[in-house]
């Protein structure tokens, strides 16, 4: 599903990926775990299609297309979700507008009607019960006000509305207390299935309690320099990445 | 040139005084044109207009319409099909007090005043200068400081007309009053409307200026004198849709004593050249005022937004929020200034004034100002000017929705965020289909 | 309440500690203005016929125009007739050997802390001294011929470098450009002259002190930096004068040119007498401080300190022509007893990619009126041109004012501008809190100040910056208690 080849990218003058191999097949969860600084977010952004980063080299197919020639809502509508670790607050603009006009947006994309406001309501208080959030919510601007947790569970409640192919998660554990974080696990798991993936971009192992990964990947000075199945992120947990980083010094 | 068209003004002054007028009304606006006469048209030497040129508008001179003040019936029947056509676009809900008038002069017929609580009086100032001259001469004659400005003293040289709200001590004003400013014809009409709230102690209202025209070269001269005695309140909204080519200028004067609240809500969407100027002294302690403002030329307009608050006493809040959105040729001016005097300790004033430019042929000039002198107050002032926030963009982008849809979504949530602060839900609703009109929005936004 | 307000009348009382009179017989033309006296300096000074013109045009459009009254300062119109506009100490000084410099003179700065002598010159830091109208000495003039660097008295420079000096005098500020910089024009009597060569980077600091001593004499110098492709300098600018009765003016032009990828650094601590603290006496300090970014990627960072004079009027500005290039400005200025300031910066953006920064913090105390004047203006070009301005303003006492004023003009849709102001008072809980902690209550409100000063002092070079420190102490000093 997802290919990502020698992929290098700065910011500025600043080079931050150096050269980064992955893929993800469909049905997999992927985590990714690395210090802080080690280009985790960057590749989030990269693959969302942030514009601050510049590809200097490789390229990164999703589905076979050329994912970094298409635009950052292209990407969208095609099925790929970042949960952003800072979700934007945007002054004057409902959340249920928003998560609206994004479905209808991708909707048309593919030449499908808009959903019909009962439908959207419907799946609405679903997804919001599901994750113990407020209606009350989705009258107030898009993340404004929001607590930290209110904000991580609001990306989470995003990706239920949008059921994405691809979902990307940055750093989703981040300021969450334990009963925060196993429903916004719960969320995740929900949308497990045999066509869909997830990148669970982490730097602790706490989350992947409740989120196994099928692999666990380490980045470290902007390369993937181990990878390995769940294990090896209770290894990380116990050693710390002291003893990685070395060995991307050594590589 | 100018000297020409002072002449016109003072010629057409002479016809207008002839008519039967108290002493002092007459001596007020002869002070008014000698003022006008002394001060000629702003330049931009002057440093309150050195963004704003007025002087292709008004090269030539206005008529005045001297031939007597008897008001609503002397409209012509055509120009009273172009009032009503013109109304129903102002109107904003049945139930309010409305008072129109056409050319500056109370329309009768077009308007509608529903019964009123004992001791408030909504009335005409043309009616109360011919039947009770005194109970409004105080006002006239004091509040007003027109020896700097031109546009103050030409509206006291034509005072005449315009509406009379009183609230007494103690009352709420049971429903809004909607004020309406119809320009009609094709002529070079001026209307100087003269407006005199007056709120008594611990009495509420909420009024609605609206201004609209037909003609293209027409020049509404506005004056509205609020006085707000201790814990009074007053909403005050002034939605400016102006025809283009018209020259606007607006002046509000508050003066506010302890314990008042004041709010002014300023959209500014019509006229060639738009400026309002609000100044807000205020005289107590206690006292909170708030000025919300949103100004969006497009085209060749330019918007000059100027407000003055004059903290003279202590322990008084107050609260701006400018908003522009200029696109095309448009030039926008935001000329805010905070006093804060020696008086004035523990003063708390905030002032913000954002806007976004669409256009690179578009100009905004801001001019942020503080004067303090006084020590322990708490005075910010923040301007930004630029574009839409790139990383909301990013946001709302990553979910799907495509860059044009989104860019509309924030200029729609940007300008909103101040329509917002209408509490008046017939107001607000006008405010908000005005700004989806010719956007691809969908309603839900709201 | 009481004892804080007795600090805070107290704290508006200072001492100027560079007050004292040097007793030196001068050469002084007599006072009052016009073509002669134009002729008469510029001969005194033997200058080429284009530098008489040039002055002469300034001074005949002076003529023409008036003193600006835009300004939120207050004073009684100056009589520029009863000026005197040249002054030099009797013995002329030789230039190329500090020894047969008077050795008055050396004493006089050496108590300034500024010694001249080469045993005890301060390290790294070349100095060029000026005295009145003349320059008297400076050094380090060889280590730096050395590396290219020229570095003179400006009327050395003409006679040495008249196609340079021809070649950028005037052309970031010309003659006609405001009030004081015409008359400065007319009369300048010296300053410093600096030019970096291509890709140089100056190896020492450079610094002028100018000392203004004797009586009704007005001080006009001029400064010109020039930093080629590629070169980098870091200028310093001191200067004091006499505690005297009278106000005595200074209008000071400074140019700065910056080409490709060249950087200037200008840092001012400026200590003129304020005046007594009944407002008596003090200099009038009228001054246009103007750099221009021509290059792409250069960089021109202004710093101020302002401690003294009794009316501060300067804006030094950027105008950003070349594309990347950048304008920093960062001041703090002070106005205690009844000093006026009314001083900030102009950023004109002109080129793509053009950025600047804006920190300015004002402290009042006393009767003191301190205003920050602005202007950011985004042309229609300055694609992508950032700015940032930040204006707070410190009160010390309830009879001072604040006031800010910023002017600024987008035309691109591009630009962003972002302004921020606030104003606040030493408070009563953060000085209880420091005296809770051992700290007494004048150290608490210099901890204070120099805490909310502290993002200008980072900026400045280290020496200047404890200078500044101390300063700024001292004109605090005696003012809490």
């Amino acid at each position: 599903m997802l290919e990502i080849k020698n992929l290098h990218a700065r910011a500025e003058d600043n080079e931050i990926l150096k050269g980064v191999n992955l893929q993800v097949r469909p049905g997999e969860i992927h985590a990714i775990m690395g210090p802080n600084g080690s280009g985790k977010s960057t590749l989030s952004h990269i693959i969302a299609g942030r514009e601050d980063y510049e590809v200097t080299e490789g390229e990164i197919l999703y589905n076979g297309k050329d994912l970094l020639d298409m635009d950052i809502e292209e990407r969208a509508a095609e099925g790929v979700f970042l949960a952003f670790q800072y979700p934007v607050e945007i002054a004057g603009v409902s959340n249920k507008y928003f998560l609206r006009t994004a479905m209808n947006s991708v909707r048309k994309y593919h030449d499908e009607a808009p959903i019909k406001r009962k439908e959207f309501l419907a799946l609405l208080k679903e997804n919001l019960e599901k994750l113990g959030m407020d209606k009350v919510m989705m009258d107030r601007s898009v993340n404004e006000d929001f607590s930290g947790g209110e904000k991580k569970r609001n990306e989470i409640l995003q990706m239920a509305m949008l059921q994405p192919t691809l979902a990307v998660l940055d750093e989703t554990d981040s300021g969450l207390d334990i009963d925060a974080l196993k429903i916004v696990a719960d969320g995740v798991n929900a949308l497990r299935s045999p066509e869909r993936a997830t990148i669970v971009v982490t730097h602790y192992q706490r989350l992947l309690d409740y989120i196994v990964p099928d692999h666990v990947h380490v980045l470290a000075g902007g390369k993937i320099v181990r990878s390995g199945d769940k294990s090896l992120a209770f290894e990380l947990e116990e050693k710390g990445y002291g003893f990685l980083q070395e060995e991307a010094v050594a590589t | 040139m100018i000297a020409t068209e002072i002449e016109t003004y003072q010629d057409q002054h002479a016809a207008f005084q002839t008519g039967s007028s108290p002493d002092w009304l007459v001596a007020l606006r002869q002070r008014g044109l000698d003022a006008f006469t002394r001060l000629g048209l702003p330049t931009r030497k002057l440093e309150d207009w050195r963004f704003t040129n007025v002087s292709s508008l008004t090269k030539t001179a206005y008529d005045a319409g001297t031939n007597g003040l008897t008001a609503g019936d002397t409209a012509s029947s055509e120009a009273i099909a172009e009032a009503s056509d013109l109304l129903q676009q102002a109107s904003l809900d049945e139930d309010y007090h409305r008072l129109v008038f056409i050319n500056g002069r109370y329309n009768e017929k077009l308007s509608q005043i529903h019964d009123v609580n004992s001791g408030v009086v909504i009335d005409t100032l043309a009616n109360a200068l011919s039947n009770r001259p005194g109970e409004v001469q105080q006002q006239l004659e004091s509040e007003l400081d027109f020896n700097d400005s031109a546009f103050a003293a030409l509206n006291t040289a034509f005072v005449g007309d315009g509406a009379i709200i009183d609230v007494p001590e103690g009352v709420t004003l049971d429903r809004p009053v909607h004020l309406v400013f119809l320009s009609t014809g094709s002529g070079r009409t001026l209307s100087n409307p003269r407006n005199l709230i007056r709120i008594g102690k611990g009495g509420k209202a909420n009024v609605i200026e609206s201004f609209m025209g037909h003609g293209d070269s027409y020049f509404t001269n506005a004056i509205t004198q609020v006085t707000l005695a201790d814990s009074a309140e007053l909403d005050h909204h002034k939605l400016q849709h102006e025809q283009v080519g018209a020259l606007h200028i607006s002046t509000t004067g508050v003066d506010q004593k302890a314990s008042s609240r004041f709010r002014s809500h300023y959209f500014s969407f019509g006229a060639s050249i738009a400026r309002n100027e609000l100044d807000c002294l205020l005289d107590g302690e206690n006292i909170e005022t708030t000025l919300n403002g949103l100004y969006m030329p497009t085209g060749d307009q330019l918007m000059d937004c100027r407000t003055r608050i004059d903290h003279a006493m202590p322990h008084c809040n107050s609260y701006e929020l400018y908003k522009g959105i200029l696109d095309d040729k448009a030039k926008g001016v935001f000329n805010g200034k905070i006093f804060v005097r020696e008086d004035a300790q523990k003063t708390d004033a905030k002032q913000s004034n954002q806007a976004l430019l669409l256009s690179d042929d578009a100009v905004v000039n801001t001019k942020p100002q503080l004067e303090i002198y006084a020590d322990d107050v708490r005075c910010t002032h923040g301007a930004t000017i630029g574009e839409l926030e790139e990383d909301a963009l990013y946001y709302l982008r990553a979910r799907g929705v495509p860059a044009d849809l989104a860019r509309q979504i924030l200029i729609f949530a940007f300008a909103n965020d101040v329509v917002q602060g209408v509490e008046l839900p017939a107001v607000r609703r006008h405010l908000e289909s005005v700004l989806l009109d010719g956007h691809d929005l969908s309603e839900d936004i709201l | 309440m009481t004892s804080e307000n007795a600090m805070l009348e107290e704290f508006a009382q200072r001492e100027y500690e560079h007050g004292f009179v040097t007793e030196i017989e001068s050469d002084a033309i007599e006072p009052g203005l016009s073509e002669d006296v134009v002729r008469l300096i510029s001969s005194k000074k033997n200058e080429p016929e284009w530098l008489l013109e040039w002055r002469l045009k300034a001074y005949r459009h002076w003529l023409t125009m008036e003193e600006p009254e835009w300004h939120n300062v207050k004073y009684p119109k100056i009589d520029h007739q009863a000026s005197v506009y040249y002054s030099a100490p009797k013995k002329k000084p030789k230039l190329n050997s500090l020894d047969e410099v008077d050795p008055i003179l050396l004493e006089t700065y050496e108590k300034l802390g500024i010694p001249l002598h080469e045993q005890k010159v301060l390290a790294n830091v070349a100095v060029d001294a000026v005295f009145d109208s003349v320059s008297i000495a400076t050094t380090y003039r060889e280590t730096l011929e050395k590396h290219g660097v020229i570095f003179l008295p400006f009327s050395e420079a003409v006679q040495e470098y008249p196609e340079l000096v021809k070649k950028y005098l005037g052309s970031v500020i010309p003659t006609s450009d405001n009030y004081y910089a015409a008359l400065n024009s007319a009369v300048f009597s010296d300053g410093s002259f600096c030019f970096i060569p291509k890709g140089v980077r100056c190896p020492m600091e450079l610094s002028t002190y100018f000392r203004i001593n004797a009586e009704n004499t007005g001080q006009f110098e001029r400064t010109l930096i020039v930093a080629e492709e590629g070169a980098y300098v870091s200028y310093l600018e001191g200067c004091t004068a006499p505690k005297r009765d009278e106000h005595q003016l200074h209008a000071a032009v400074v140019e700065l040119v910056a080409l490709d990828d060249a950087e200037i650094k200008y840092s001012t601590v400026q200590n003129w007498y304020p005046g007594d603290s009944e407002g008596k006496g003090g200099i009038y300090n009228f001054v246009t401080k103007r750099g221009a970014c021509r290059g792409e990627n250069s960089k021109i960072s202004w710093t101020q300190v302002e401690t003294g004079s009794a009316i501060t009027w300067k804006y030094p500005s950027v105008i950003l022509q070349g594309d990347n290039s950048v304008g920093e400005f960062y001041s703090v200025a002070v106005t205690a007893n009844h000093q006026q300031a009314d001083t900030g910066t102009k950023m004109i953006h002109i080129g793509k990619n053009t950025k600047s920064t804006i920190i300015s913090k004002g402290i009042s105390a006393g009767v003191g009126q301190n205003s920050y004047r602005g202007e950011v203006k985004m042309m229609k070009g300055a694609t992508n041109g950032r700015n940032f301005s930040q204006c707070d303003s410190l009160l010390i006492g309830d009879r001072c004012g604040a006031h800010t004023f910023p002017y600024i003009e987008v035309r691109n849709t591009t630009a962003k501008v972002e302004h921020e102001a606030s104003t606040s008072k030493v408070g009563e809980d953060q000085i209880y809190y420091l005296r809770q902690r051992g700290l007494s209550t004048e150290d608490a409100v210099n901890m204070i100040v120099n805490g909310f000063c502290k993002e200008v002092y980072d900026v400045l070079p280290m020496e200047f910056a404890l200078e500044a420190r101390k300063l700024l102490n001292v004109s605090l000093e005696g003012s809490v208690g």
